[in-house]
């Protein structure tokens, strides 16, 4: 086998690996989709359950749970592994530890980000979005949720361990997902007024871009800072 | 004495423009004294626990 | 020229340095201060529309100046210290963040003092403010991180990947806080009005950040040498420079 495959192999074993884990521990995929919806439900009971009220602000508040639910879920991530010493193995393996790091943070989006989507279209019934809003808020969620994953795990890779660390995490990742916020709810909110979302769509393409180029790096830099 | 007064009124907006002025000094002189001071007290500190071990 | 530089890495020679700076950098501080607040207080005219209220600019600029300055010499200062693993960089950089903290919060005071005469309230979500507001949330979190990490080499090496990734995110909040409040808010004034500033308004505002400028190098100094101080205790230097009582 040459370098280069098994490098590939390497990157499928570990996110083949995740993604059995992940599956496996059922919880860690299903918690944070609960408390997404939890989250939704809380806006209904404190803004009163007005229609034309909610269905205004449908796109903020679904986007607002996804962020809130996405920072409390990358605590998984690295966790689980950390305390076992796997993630000390996987980075003292000899394949690069960008790659692995990749591998990790695509298993936590196809098991957080993906059905997330999906649950953001029950949100949606509960939040009376509008039809005209599905596929805006949907493409913002494809082009969103990537980089919810991305920069989430290089805050997730700086407080492994770290008491406090869900939190601290939290703290560190919210101001870091705030345009990503500005830009996806503008998109939403401009398709229902019936303008061309691309410029928006463009910018959160462009997020995406540079997250998937830099997010690997520094996770994989600040996994050797804390690991040793 | 109306130019001074004048001067402290800030044409009506001084219960604005004092306040400003004189949270930025406090924040500014705090960072001032408090980093000295820690720094006096590590000395001292320090100067103690030396002293110790060459006894 | 470069291994006359790497010298300056050593934390006694930095320590001498900056014992030797701090006088400069605080009278010089000082003495600009003195001059930016007789210039605006004094000697600049009372604007057209704010009248005399403008003049919470002297403190409200220099401030957000500085916080942003701030973050890049602590960004600048971290990658120092991930490049060439250099302890005085480490003390520098995480030095930095509480004063980067304090302008952050003094310049979202003082702007909400000048906010509350102006448009009434003594919150608004100007552009500005709200950069301000992310950037004290930025700070924040890398104080946080560094409190979290015991070890004070991995502290600083965690604290500069997060200030890095902050100084990527910088320009993209900023635009994104622009873009989004002139979406919301359409035209409004804007809380500098820079371009259509008279000279003799101009002038004391430059003076003020000099002087703020000055005033966060000595703090600073005096930061990094405590910090030096406490981190080289056993070290023989430090022995027997507090033996002797010296600076």
């Amino acid at each position: 086998m040459n370098g280069q495959t098994s490098a590939w192999y390497a990157f499928s074993a570990l996110l083949r690996r995740d993604l059995v884990l992940g599956l496996r521990y059922l919880a860690d995929l299903t918690n944070p989709l609960l408390l997404f919806l939890i989250v939704i439900t809380l806006f209904p009971l404190s803004l009163g359950p007005d229609k034309e009220v909610l269905r205004s602000f449908a796109p903020a508040i679904i986007w607002v749970a996804a962020v809130l639910a996405s920072s409390l879920s990358l605590d998984a991530v690295f966790r689980s592994d950390y305390e076992d010493g796997c993630l000390e193995q996987i980075l003292l393996s000899p394949y690069p530890a960008v790659l692995l790091a990749g591998a990790k943070i695509l298993a936590h989006w196809l098991l957080s980000g993906a059905p997330l989507i999906l649950f953001a279209l029950l949100a949606g019934v509960f939040l009376y979005l509008p039809e005209a809003a599905i596929m805006p808020l949907v493409l913002t969620l494809l082009l969103g949720t990537p980089v919810l994953s991305l920069v989430g795990a290089v805050a997730g890779a700086l407080t492994v361990g770290l008491r406090g660390s869900a939190l601290l995490q939290s703290l560190i990742i919210l101001p870091l997902y705030m345009p990503l916020l500005i830009f996806a709810t503008a998109a939403v909110n401009h398709a229902l007024a019936g303008h061309s979302i691309a410029g928006e769509l463009y910018f959160l393409g462009a997020m995406l871009a540079l997250a998937l180029t830099l997010a690997p790096f520094a996770v994989a830099s600040s996994l050797r800072i804390r690991l040793g | 004495m109306s130019g001074l007064s004048a001067f402290l009124n800030m044409g009506g907006y001084a219960r604005f423009v004092w306040p400003a002025y004189g949270l930025s000094l406090l924040v500014l002189m705090a960072n001032v004294v408090i980093p000295m001071w820690r720094e006096r007290a590590l000395r001292r500190r320090l100067r103690r626990r030396y002293e110790r071990e060459q006894v | 020229m470069f291994e006359s530089l790497t010298k300056y890495a050593s934390p006694q020679i930095a320590y001498g340095l900056a014992g030797r700076l701090i006088p400069w950098f605080g009278w010089t501080a000082a003495l600009l201060f003195i001059a930016g607040l007789y210039g605006g207080l004094v000697y600049a005219p009372p604007d057209y529309q704010q009248g005399d209220g403008f003049r919470i600019i002297y403190v409200h600029v220099p401030a957000a100046w500085l916080s942003l300055f701030t973050y890049m010499v602590m960004a600048s200062a971290g990658a120092a210290g991930l490049i060439w693993k250099t302890k005085v960089s480490d003390a520098v950089a995480r030095n930095c963040a509480p004063l980067g903290a304090a302008f952050t919060f003094l310049a979202l005071c003082t702007g909400s003092l000048w906010g509350k005469p102006m448009w009434g309230t003594y919150w608004v979500w100007d552009a500005r403010l709200t950069s301000e507001l992310i950037l004290l949330f930025l700070y924040l979190g890398y104080m946080a991180l560094q409190s979290a990490i015991e070890e004070r080499r991995t502290a600083a090496r965690a604290g500069a990947v997060l200030a890095l990734v902050g100084v990527v995110n910088i320009p993209i909040i900023h635009y994104s806080v622009i873009w989004w409040n002139t979406l919301h808010q359409g035209p409004t004034i804007t809380l500098t009005g820079a371009p259509t500033m008279a000279t003799s308004m101009l002038i004391p505002l430059l003076i003020m950040t000099l002087a703020y400028m000055c005033y966060f190098a000595a703090v600073l100094l005096v930061r990094v040498r405590g910090e030096i101080l406490q981190q080289e205790r056993n070290s023989h230097w430090v022995r027997q420079l507090i033996l002797e009582g010296g600076n």
